[in-house]
């Protein structure tokens, strides 16, 4: 028996920025109903809901719905990877039909933001907190240096990372970063965690967003009939909670574990990929990524970047939106980056790639803590 | 009226029992971590059974006290306590016996040219709170 096909049937971005107007779940209600519009559903047809940090139950009452499937897997910025994939699971198990999957975060206005708590008792508490370590930009960039150091990668390498993204955002009036940028304009911006400048840290910014999943057949009697975006395999996986120890400080192996996963389950190929998301909390991100995920060879990201290979034209178009480095960061940025793969499948990118087919969207979680993977296409498998 | 909020201390680790030899070992001025007596691995941070083979046989050990650089960075941002000591050194380190872990690098400036990767480094102790924490400087040449 074939196996059910599963698709992306409504998709919607809020406004991106500074929102100090909207709390944390008006900005998930404010996404979830202009994700229903998008899929031409109401609140009505929703019978699962997903969401991180906030309760996915708190959401569903504020939203005034009961839902049969709930699920608040909360791991950080890649958590809505995850639940696309839970919810896909689920919707074939029969335990749903129709899930919202919601994303709304006030990081930067820090409004209706439950405290992120991490008690003195934890073994962060006890192991890395003491050092003055607190924040993502002084622990997610800790391994950093060794890396450098073990792939011969260099400082304008990194910085590179940028450059090639400030090709996508430039122009792009919902990007916080719109401006081109040089090697020269990232490495003379401030330092907030050598080797990291303020320029290879994300922004941050308050916005939302939601997805509507559902089975590929009941995507083909709504709104976007004409413009699907199907899953086509996924990946989940962790590694250390603590960045200090996880097993190698040069590579992922959560982006090792959940890209397999998602490949496998899909039977794509490398070659098969025309469009590829990273998360970039940080700069050194798409570089572990791209050679975590098999596109390029140990040490060969920083090389392949600074080609050129990762812009507009080249042969494998990377954070296309610019990504949190330059688009928008709310803290969990996951969200964003599977919206930038859907419209780049559906033909509506601010800077559009060609021909796009299969999209490959790789989140990460805490300090390389968790990792899921979406194999994204407008093919029907 | 307005009350002014008082400044913040820096972080203080609370021990839970299985890490109160660890605690209790620094507040003497060692460095003690747990081995598997079973698979011989020494592990971080302290936790009931053996991570690596599951073993419950675990035993305290000394250690050397000595690592080296293996990665870090040179924090701009101050955490709450920190605000006078920016920029300073976040750095992990590797144990001659293997685990890595986190910790301050002090006696050395916070420049990069000044902190070589794999250079030798020796711990030191820092009291915070009513615990010592163990920090690390560059090692006295053998």
């Amino acid at each position: 028996m074939k196996r059910m096909t599963i698709a992306i049937a409504g998709a919607a971005e809020t406004d991106l920025g500074a929102l100090p107007h909207l709390s944390e779940l008006d900005l998930r209600a404010d996404a979830a109903y202009r994700a229903l519009a998008d899929a031409g559903l109401t609140l009505a047809d929703v019978d699962g809901i997903t969401s991180a940090t906030e309760s996915p139950i708190d959401v569903a009452h504020y939203l005034g719905i009961t839902p049969a499937w709930y699920d608040g897997t909360s791991v950080g910025g890649c958590s809505f990877l995850v639940h696309v994939r839970h919810a896909a699971a689920a919707i074939r198990a029969g335990l749903c039909t129709t899930v919202l999957v919601l994303h709304g975060e006030s990081g930067r206005s820090q409004v209706g933001r439950p405290p992120r708590v991490r008690p003195a008792s934890s073994m962060l508490g006890q192991f890395e907190l003491p050092y003055g370590a607190f924040a993502p930009p002084n622990m997610f960039t800790l391994p950093v240096m060794r890396y450098l150091k073990d792939t011969g990668t260099t400082h304008e390498q990194l910085a590179e990372v940028v450059v090639a993204q400030s090709h996508w955002a430039a122009g792009n009036p919902r990007a916080s970063r719109n401006k081109l940028l040089t090697v020269q304009d990232v490495m003379a911006s401030p330092l907030i965690a050598y080797p990291f400048h303020k320029l290879e840290c994300c922004v941050v910014t308050d916005g939302g967003g939601a997805l509507v999943i559902t089975s590929a057949d009941r995507a083909r009697n709504l709104r976007n009939a004409k413009r699907p975006v199907y899953l086509l395999g996924s990946g989940e996986a962790c590694d250390s909670p603590m960045v200090s120890l996880m097993d190698d400080m040069t590579s992922s192996k959560g982006f090792k574990r959940a890209s397999k996963q998602a490949f496998e389950e899909s039977g794509i190929k490398h070659a098969d990929v025309d469009h590829l998301m990273i998360y970039d909390a940080f700069a050194h991100l798409p570089l572990y990524g791209l050679e975590d995920l098999g596109f390029v060879g140990r040490g060969e990201a920083g090389a392949f970047i600074q080609a050129g290979h990762t812009r507009p034209g080249g042969k494998l178009p990377l954070n296309t939106n610019g990504g949190g480095i330059l688009y928008t960061h709310t803290g969990m940025y996951g969200m964003f980056a599977i919206l930038e793969a859907v419209r780049q499948l559906r033909g509506e990118a601010y800077k559009q790639v060609d021909g796009v087919k299969t999209s490959v969207v790789q989140g990460v979680g805490g300090m390389f803590t968790a990792a899921a993977t979406l194999v994204l296409s407008n093919q029907e498998p | 009226m307005s009350t002014k909020p008082a400044p913040a201390a820096k972080a203080v680790p609370v021990p839970t029992p299985v890490t109160k030899p660890y605690w209790e070992a620094t507040q003497a001025g060692e460095l003690r971590i747990p081995r598997c007596t079973d698979c011989a691995m020494h592990f971080m941070y302290p936790r009931p059974r053996c991570p690596h083979c599951g073993s419950a046989n675990l035993a305290w050990v000394k250690t050397a006290g000595r690592g080296t650089l293996y990665s870090y960075v040179i924090n701009h941002m101050a955490a709450p306590g920190w605000e006078g000591e920016v920029p300073y050194v976040i750095a992990v380190v590797k144990l001659n016996e293997g685990p890595r872990m986190l910790s301050n690098l002090i006696g050395v400036p916070a420049d990069p040219a000044a902190l070589t990767l794999d250079m030798p480094l020796e711990v030191v102790f820092e009291p915070r709170g009513n615990v010592m924490l163990p920090l690390f400087k560059p090692a006295a040449s053998a």
